[in-house]
C-alpha cells in the first residue's frame, strides 16, 4: 500500500517537468484566453457577453478565411488520402522494394518549405515554367483564383509520405490469409479490397483523416512563404486572420478566433472519436 | 512505372534546387530572369559560384544558418529531457488524473497553431519575452507531441523488465537511464529527428513572436532572398536543405518506425 502511493508519487513527480511547462505555455493561458473572449478593452475588466464572438462571426476577414479553410479542407483532404492510399497499395504490391519508395515520399515532407516555394514560384509565376510549356496561356497561377490549386498541390506534395507510412504500417498488419482464403472462395481484385482491405483498413483510414485535416489547418505556411503576408483572396487562411490580429494585438480578437478554432477541431475530434470506439476497433 | 513517375514527381523541386545552385548567377539570370523562364536542370557551366557567395563573401547567411541551428538544438535537447521522464511517468506509472492529462494533450497536440500560439503568446508577453529567441524555444520544449511519442514507444516495451529491475533496488532514475532509454532507442531517434526537423521549419512562430524581420531564423529569412539576390537563391536553399537532409539519410528508419508509432493506438 504505502509502496504504490511511493509509486505514484516517483510517477508524478517524473512527469512533473513537462506537466509545469505545459500548464504554464498550454493550458493556462488558454484558459485566461476564454476570458479574455467576454472582456472589453485593454483593463479587459469590462465584461461584454457574447459581443466579441458576434463581432469576430460577423466580420468579412473572419468569414473568407473561414471559409477557404474549410474549402481547402474540403477539397486537398480527400485528394491527399486518395492518392496517399493508391500509392500504398502499389508500394505494398512490390514489397521487395518498398522501404526505398517510402522515404522517396517523405522527403518533402523534411525539407524546408521556403527552399522548395521557389521552385514553385519558377514554376507558377506569370514569366514561369508552366505558361512557357503552353502556348497561348498566360495566367498568374500565384496571384489569381489559381493560387487555390497550387495551394493544393503543395499541400498534397508535402503530406504525401506521411500518411503513406501510416496507411503502408496498416496495410502490412491485414493477415495474408484473409486474402489466399477469399481467393480460394473465388474473389476478384475488387472484391478483396471492398471486403477485406476496406473495413480492416478504416481505423487506420481514421486516423489519416484526422491528421490529414490537422496538416490541412498549417497550410497557411506553405501560402505566406508562396505569396507573403496580403495573398489572393482564394487563399487567405485563418492563420492571416489571427496574424492581423497579432499585429495590432487585438487579444479580445485573437482569444475569440482560438476558442471558436479549438470549439471546432475539438468536435470534429470528438466525432472521429466517437464513430471509431462505436465499432469497437480504436481505443487509447 | 507509376511509383517511378510519382517518385520523380516528388523529387524533382529538392533536385531542381541542388542542381541550380551550381550555376553562376549570370545563367540563373538568363534563364528566369527576363521574360519567360526556361527549365533548367544541367547547368551550362559548373561553378561553386553561388556557395561562395553565401559562404564566403556576405557572412549573414551563415550567421542565419548557425542561429537556426542554434535555435533547433536547444529545443530538441529540452524536449527530449521533457518527453523522456513524462514519456516514461504516463506510460508506466499510475498517477492521479493521468488518463485526464493524457487526453489533453493529445487534444492540444492536434490543434492548429491559430489555436496554441495564442496561448503562448500571452504568457511570453507577460514574461516580456516577446522579440527574443527564447520566446520560440519555451513554448517548443514543452509541445506535447514528444510526450505523446515517447509515451506510445515506452508503452509498447515490456513491464516486466522493469519490475525485474525494481526487484533488484534500482532507483526509478536509474531504471530510465540504464533500461527504458536504451531500450527505446529507436523512438529518441525519431523524437530527435522529427523535433529538429519541426524546429528547423518553423515558420509561424517567428513570424508571431519575433515580428522583426531581421531577427527570422533561416527557414523565413529564405523566402525573401530571392527578390534580393537571385543568384544565391539555390545555393541558400541547399544551405537550408543540408541539415535535415542528413539527419535523414542517417536515421531514415527510426524516423519512419517513429511516426508509424504516432498511428497505433
Amino acid at each position: 500500500m504505502k509502496l504504490s502511493r511511493k509509486r505514484k508519487m516517483i510517477g508524478f513527480g517524473l512527469a512533473l517537468p513537462f506537466l509545469c511547462g505545459f500548464v504554464l505555455f498550454y493550458l493556462a493561458p488558454f484558459i485566461v484566453s476564454i476570458y479574455y473572449t467576454f472582456t472589453f478593452g485593454n483593463g479587459r475588466n469590462i465584461f461584454v457577453g457574447f459581443q466579441n464572438y458576434i463581432s469576430v462571426l460577423s466580420s468579412g476577414a473572419f468569414q473568407l478565411a473561414a471559409y477557404n479553410t474549410a474549402r481547402f479542407i474540403l477539397v486537398g483532404v480527400p485528394l491527399l488520402i486518395l492518392l496517399s492510399f493508391l500509392l500504398s497499395t502499389l508500394i505494398n504490391a512490390r514489397l521487395k522494394r518498398n522501404a526505398a519508395f517510402k522515404s522517396v515520399f517523405l522527403y518533402p515532407m523534411i525539407v524546408p518549405v521556403a527552399a522548395v516555394v521557389m521552385i514553385f514560384q519558377i514554376v507558377f509565376a506569370e514569366s514561369g515554367l508552366l505558361n512557357s510549356l503552353i502556348p497561348g496561356v498566360c495566367i498568374d497561377w500565384l496571384h489569381s483564383e489559381y493560387a487555390f490549386g497550387v495551394l493544393v498541390l503543395l499541400y498534397i506534395w508535402k503530406n504525401c509520405g506521411y500518411n503513406i507510412i501510416l496507411i503502408t504500417a496498416g496495410l502490412l498488419s491485414i493477415p495474408q490469409d484473409y486474402y489466399l482464403t477469399a481467393e480460394l472462395e473465388g474473389a476478384g481484385r475488387r472484391q478483396k479490397f471492398m471486403r477485406i482491405t476496406l473495413p480492416l483498413m478504416m481505423p487506420n483510414l481514421f486516423f489519416v483523416l484526422v491528421i490529414s485535416i490537422v496538416n490541412a489547418f498549417r497550410i497557411f505556411r506553405e501560402a505566406y512563404l508562396l505569396a507573403g503576408e496580403t495573398p489572393h483572396s482564394s487563399i487567405y487562411m485563418l492563420q492571416h486572420f489571427m496574424n492581423n490580429n497579432f499585429s495590432n494585438l487585438n487579444y479580445q480578437r485573437l482569444s475569440v478566433g482560438a476558442v471558436l478554432i479549438f470549439m471546432v477541431v475539438f468536435l470534429m475530434l470528438a466525432l472521429l472519436f466517437v464513430v471509431l470506439r462505436r465499432r469497437g476497433d480504436y481505443e487509447l | 512505372m507509376t511509383l517511378v513517375l510519382f517518385s520523380v514527381f516528388f523529387l524533382l523541386p529538392i533536385i531542381y534546387t541542388v542542381s541550380n545552385s551550381f550555376m553562376s548567377s549570370a545563367e540563373i539570370n538568363g534563364y528566369y530572369g527576363t521574360g519567360s523562364a526556361e527549365f533548367h536542370l544541367i547547368p551550362d557551366d559548373f561553378t561553386l559560384e553561388a556557395y561562395k557567395e553565401i559562404l564566403w563573401d556576405s557572412p549573414f547567411y551563415l550567421v542565419k544558418f548557425w542561429i537556426s541551428i542554434l535555435l533547433s538544438v536547444l529545443i530538441v535537447i529540452g524536449q527530449l529531457f521533457v518527453s523522456v521522464t513524462a514519456g516514461y511517468a504516463f506510460a508506466k506509472f499510475e498517477f492521479w488524473g493521468r488518463d485526464v492529462l493524457f487526453f489533453i494533450v493529445i487534444t492540444v497536440m492536434m490543434m492548429p497553431y491559430q489555436v496554441t500560439l495564442v496561448s503562448n503568446y500571452i504568457v511570453l508577453d507577460g514574461m516580456g519575452l516577446i522579440g527574443t529567441y527564447a520566446a520560440l524555444v519555451l513554448p517548443a520544449v514543452f509541445s506535447p507531441f514528444g510526450v505523446f511519442l515517447m509515451r506510445q514507444m515506452i508503452s509498447a516495451m515490456p513491464t516486466d523488465i522493469i519490475e525485474a529491475a525494481r526487484l533488484d533496488g534500482a532507483g526509478e532514475l536509474r531504471i530510465l537511464w540504464k533500461i527504458v532509454l536504451p531500450y527505446s532507442k529507436s523512438g529518441v531517434t525519431a523524437l530527435v529527428v522529427l523535433s529538429f526537423i519541426d524546429s528547423w521549419n518553423m515558420v509561424e512562430q517567428p513570424i508571431v513572436f519575433l515580428n522583426n524581420p531581421y531577427r527570422y531564423p533561416l527557414s523565413i529569412f529564405l523566402s525573401q532572398v530571392s527578390a534580393n539576390n537571385p543568384g544565391a537563391v539555390f545555393a541558400c536553399g541547399v544551405l537550408a536543405m543540408l541539415p535535415v537532409l542528413l539527419l535523414f539519410a542517417y536515421c531514415k528508419d527510426d524516423m519512419i518506425r517513429g511516426i508509424r508509432f504516432t498511428g497505433l493506438k
